[in-house]
């Protein structure tokens, strides 16, 4: 700071933490995939309630969009029965839905 | 469009620049003049930054202004209008927050009749002389509080033992017996104990000094000041004055016990105000190290009790004491007002508190029964009461009080720029004037205000002319809970 000069010890700790403050884009590098990938054994291993059905039995009130299963299966494991093989054949698959949420029904099927 | 206004602060001047004082961060900035006239302008009335630019760029170019108004907004020393304010968390101490200090009062008896004492006075909160609690602590009780103390201070290498009474010396045989059990306890445990207490001076003999000097113990003596002001409340039972009695014997403590600097504790009453006289006599006359004062904790009723008028008399003497600190302090000379010693640490650290004290967090009262309690001035009051030494701190009680207590729910200090510092004030001071811990003590905020004030004036004085002075604050703990006599 140029106008206000830090006189006791917990100013010149707000000084530091507004130094630290300002957040750009990549400002820490790439995203690293620090310990794996989310689901590092497989999404049938972990018990993750509300995502098929909510208590209903319907997709109404799920804790998660069910729209997420998508991405999920397609990032996290790479689930070749489910979803495309994005990195060969099928580069352009999500390329019209910028949002899962929103744009899902976007997502065609594939044909080889 | 965005408007701007002044935030939660106090400003101050010293040597000829502004100074902020933030609140609720309690940090200390130096302002430039572009800083200085933005607040200057906005004082005047919330406006938009661009009119500010504007209205102050015959003497500022514009860039800098508005560097300058943004600096100011970051470190939230002014404000967006109605941009809803990120609410603080309200923070709570950690879980099992070790023990600093344990205050241990090794007997409720007193060989003095001070009228104006909240232990025996009108004040009481529990009753000494009939009541259940044992006149003296046993040894069993006091060794169980030593291992309670050592179990309680969980990561810290030191803990702090202070005795208190009643006269503390009455019962010395346990004081010595208790400090030969913490020192080998300690040693096992691989700390270390740091002892202290604090005496009416009356049973000061020389194997007494010989014993304190040591073993190390660090001493504070209660005492008003000079004779006819010694004599008007601190008077044996028959009312005789104990200033003569005790005069030879302070003395020759102060000439034996060298291994640590002994203070001096004065309790201010209405009457007895003349605090420049009794620095003096106390400093200069008897050699006392240090000398605080504090005013007497009574409800407002009593004729000794400090009001209005006597509070003001009071700031100006600790003003004037104030400022012989700071020109003792920029050639580097002590000077032994510890009042003033005692907030610029606050100041310098930041310090910004939850709580008044660490009363029932890092410091406790231990009664000669082993009760234990918020601290030594309600130990032996079951309403206070956290636990006792053989089964801990019941943390659940413990938690209650500290929720109860927390600055967040004192409304009357939500506004005030001093809260940093105060907190709301004295549990002791609140429950005798207001039967209330949890009250603020609104009794004395301005004369906090006031004293903060001038505790912040001294301390940018430094900051700017001799900040070596300051580095002593650095080394010590960030905030170390001891007891207030």
């Amino acid at each position: 700071m140029k106008h206000l000069q830090c006189i006791n010890r917990k100013a010149v700790r707000i000084a530091e933490h507004l130094a630290g403050e300002d957040v750009v884009a990549l400002q820490q590098g790439p995203p690293q995939q620090q310990g794996g990938p989310h689901f590092p054994l497989g999404c049938t291993l972990v018990f993750s309630p509300g995502w098929e059905a909510d208590q209903k039995g319907g997709t109404a009130g799920l804790c998660t969009p069910v729209e997420r299963d998508l991405f999920d299966c397609h990032e996290g494991c790479f689930w070749p029965a489910q979803v495309p093989d994005q990195l060969n054949h099928a580069p352009n698959w999500t390329s019209k839905c910028a949002s899962a949420q929103k744009d899902w029904r976007k997502i065609d099927l594939v044909f080889p | 469009m965005t408007t701007i206004a002044l935030g939660d602060f106090h400003s101050f001047e010293a040597s000829g620049r502004e100074f902020l004082y933030l609140a609720p961060s309690a940090a200390v900035f130096q302002l430039d003049d572009t800083a200085s006239a933005i607040l200057a302008r906005l004082r005047k009335g919330q406006t938009e930054p661009q009119e500010v630019v504007e209205e102050l760029s015959q003497r500022f170019p514009r860039s800098e202004v508005q560097e300058s108004i943004n600096e100011l907004l970051r470190v939230r020393a002014i404000g967006v209008v109605d941009l809803p304010v990120p609410e603080s968390a309200r923070q709570m101490p950690p879980e099992n927050f070790p023990l600093t200090t344990m205050v241990l009062n090794v007997t409720n008896q007193c060989n003095l009749s001070c009228s104006y004492c909240y232990e025996y006075g009108e004040d009481k909160i529990v009753d000494t002389e009939n009541g259940r609690k044992p006149k003296f602590m046993s040894e069993q009780i006091a060794r169980e509080s030593v291992d309670f103390m050592l179990r309680e201070v969980g990561d810290n290498p030191v803990a702090h033992l202070t005795f208190f009474g009643g006269e503390t010396l009455l019962n010395l045989t346990v004081l010595k017996s208790t400090i030969a059990y913490a020192q080998k306890r300690a040693a096992e445990a691989g700390k270390q104990v740091d002892f202290s207490l604090t005496t009416n001076a009356t049973l000061l003999q020389p194997d007494v000094i010989e014993f304190l000097a040591d073993h190390r113990v660090g001493v504070t003596i209660s005492i008003d000041g000079p004779k006819e002001v010694q004599d008007r409340f601190r008077v044996f039972s028959n009312g005789a004055g104990s200033y003569d009695f005790v005069i030879p014997k302070i003395r020759e403590l102060l000439r034996r016990h060298r291994t640590r600097p002994v203070g001096a504790r004065v309790t201010l009453t209405t009457n007895q105000i003349d605090i420049l006289r009794i620095f003096r006599h106390l400093t200069q006359e008897v050699g006392f190290w240090e000398v605080g004062f504090a005013p007497v904790t009574t409800s407002p009723n009593r004729d000794y009790a400090i009001s209005g008028e006597g509070f003001e008399n009071m700031l100006r003497q600790f003003q004037a004491l104030a400022q012989e600190f700071l020109e003792a302090a920029l050639e580097g000379r002590h000077h032994g007002f510890s009042n003033v010693k005692d907030t610029l640490e606050e100041i310098h650290q930041g310090v910004s508190k939850p709580f008044p004290c660490g009363a029932g967090l890092g410091l406790v009262g231990v009664s000669t029964d082993g009760d234990v309690a918020l601290c030594h001035r309600f130990a032996g009051s079951d309403a206070h009461k956290l636990g006792t030494v053989r089964t801990g701190i019941d943390r659940l009680v413990q938690i209650g009080f500290l929720e109860k207590h927390h600055i967040a729910d004192k409304t009357d200090c939500s506004k005030c720029w001093a809260r940093p510092l105060c907190a709301g004030g004295c549990y002791h001071e609140a429950h005798t004037r207001y039967g209330d811990t949890g009250h603020a003590n609104l009794h004395y905020c301005e004369w906090i205000r006031a004293w903060t004030d001038t505790c912040l004036r001294v301390y940018g004085e430094l900051a700017t002319r001799n900040p070596g002075f300051l580095q002593q604050f650095d080394e010590r703990a960030e905030h170390e809970a001891s007891p207030v006599h």
